[in-house]
């Protein structure tokens, strides 16, 4: 027992003395580029779906629409080998929304295609969003629950 | 028996070995770095016509040894044992690269630090009279490594400062217990400079390290989870020859990075070797081999391919210029797995040294 504790406070002590030699991530420039580009998408996407609205399209199906672009897109570039650079330089900017998603979906399915339609595609290509998803849909369900518990009052 | 051990960690080899053929092989972003004079073969394209990546680092090794092989003057028929190693599952780029050069093989994992494991136990089978000629090397692949450890290469995200880029690189050195008929040999070396008096290289001894676990579990801090095992091995095998530092005109570790090269010159420092020393004499592949700024590889380079590219390249060739008379390389390995960082272990770290002298024989 002891020894463990001994060996816990090494590896913490080595921790803290590594982190000095350690560059930090420049945490404050990539949220002003993550704003700025990922602002910008939404913006653009904004902008798209009243120009849709104007020629007659409902807001809700003009939404629709405007994601499918932004999924299209982003795939496009991933297959264009583009995404990946533009997402070193604007990170969450377009992880955050649907292009993340979306590049998440097609890097796999790109990498993976030596493998295989079914065993190399169809089993990787939710190795990154899938877990997203799991949670994504087990939190949802959570807070679902406590709404319509709320609901009852 | 074992007249031939010297301290705790230690072999001593008496009758050479000999290092008479080298070859390092590079890719495109490799080639373009401060090395790219040393790397026998640059390649224009990572894939190397071939159909999948892994496909292309097996090639690569299978290249670069056969370009060993060339140099040093032998036939295939000549090699008795081929040692390598590689970072990928089952070893794949190092079987099927046995495969096709259809020589007795003996695969090694030491991830990164598979270059001087397989040097040091090719020069101990030599020593040890098992065999006339081995060709030891390693190799690795940005792309099939990122593939097996981290993200699909198309997938965005942003890497923190302290990851590092798996080089695609392979090096190939072949061990003999002759040395080399010097008047065959012209040192390739692709700034056109050949060596009027090109000098011998023989292993002189070598020191297996032992596994150090610092306890750093985040597997974007290699360098620093790493350099407690180069430092560990350095120490001891300063101790075991009763040499001290200044003894060696380079000593190289394998891939710690810019950061764990930060934290292994600080540590020799604190182990009582003198700074200028330390300054002078020690440098690591990982940072050497790209410029920091420009070619955007965060905390340097990693990979067997690393340390066995530059070892086999630049330190075997400065070597044979007679530019550096006594070398401790060192190749340092984190001996992680695919699975171990999600079950919560943190990162082992091991590295080999082996003591290259020019000799005049």
């Amino acid at each position: 027992m002891k020894e463990e504790i001994k060996q816990k406070d090494i590896a913490k002590a080595y921790e803290n003395y590594a982190k000095q030699f350690t560059p930090k991530p420049a945490y404050f420039l990539n949220t002003v580029k993550a704003f700025v580009v990922g602002g910008g998408i939404c913006t653009i996407a904004f902008f798209l779906s009243r120009v849709m609205m104007k020629y007659g399209i409902n807001e809700k199906d003009a939404g629709t629409y405007v994601t499918i672009l932004l999924v299209i897109t982003a795939q496009f570039f991933t297959g264009l080998g583009i995404f990946d650079k533009f997402a070193t330089f604007a990170g969450a900017g377009v992880i955050v929304p649907i292009t993340g998603f979306s590049n998440s979906m097609v890097a796999p399915a790109l990498e993976y295609k030596k493998e295989g339609l079914v065993l190399g595609v169809g089993s990787k290509m939710f190795s990154i969003a899938g877990p997203v998803l799991v949670c994504g849909i087990t939190s949802a369900t959570i807070v679902g629950i406590i709404y319509w518990i709320i609901g009852l009052f | 028996m074992a007249e031939k051990k010297i301290g705790n960690q230690t072999v001593k080899f008496e009758n050479g070995p000999y290092i008479i053929g080298s070859a390092a092989i590079a890719g495109e972003k490799e080639s373009e770095g401060p090395l790219k004079e040393w790397f026998d073969i640059k390649l224009d394209d990572d894939m190397f016509g071939e159909d999948t990546w892994e496909k292309a680092e097996s090639k690569m090794l299978k290249e670069v040894m056969l370009l060993a092989l060339q140099k040093s003057g032998k036939q295939k028929e000549s090699i008795d044992i081929v040692l390598s190693g590689d970072l990928l599952n089952q070893i794949m780029s190092s079987s099927f690269m046995a495969r096709d050069l259809k020589l007795p093989f003996l695969g090694l994992y030491g991830a990164c630090s598979t270059m001087t494991e397989s040097l040091l136990l090719g020069s101990m089978l030599t020593e040890g009279g098992f065999a006339h000629n081995i060709i030891v090397g390693a190799s690795s692949h940005f792309c099939t490594a990122e593939r097996q450890f981290r993200m699909p290469i198309e997938h965005g995200n942003q890497k923190p400062p302290s990851s590092q880029w798996t080089a695609t690189a392979a090096g190939a050195m072949v061990v003999s217990e002759t040395v080399m008929d010097l008047s065959k040999v012209g040192i390739a070396k692709s700034n056109g400079s050949s060596c009027g008096k090109c000098q011998n290289i023989k292993v002189d001894c070598g020191t297996i390290g032992k596994v150090i676990d610092a306890g750093i579990k985040d597997v974007n801090q290699m360098g620093s989870a790493m350099a407690p095992a180069a430092v560990d091995t350095i120490l001891n095998h300063l101790q075991d020859t009763g040499r001290n530092l200044d003894y060696y005109d380079i000593v190289l570790t394998g891939d710690l990075g810019y950061i764990g090269k930060a934290i292994a010159k600080d540590l020799l420092v604190d182990a009582g070797i003198d700074k200028q020393v330390v300054d002078s004499r020690y440098d690591d592949c990982g940072a050497m081999l790209f410029y920091r700024e420009e070619q955007k590889v965060q905390g340097g380079a990693s990979g067997c391919g690393c340390s066995a590219s530059v070892f086999s390249g630049h330190v075997i060739s400065r070597m044979r210029a007679g530019e550096l008379r006594r070398a401790l390389i060192l190749s340092t390995g984190a001996l992680l797995s695919t699975i171990s960082p999600m079950q919560g272990e943190s990162i082992p770290g091991i590295a080999h040294a082996v003591v290259l002298e020019t000799c005049d024989k």
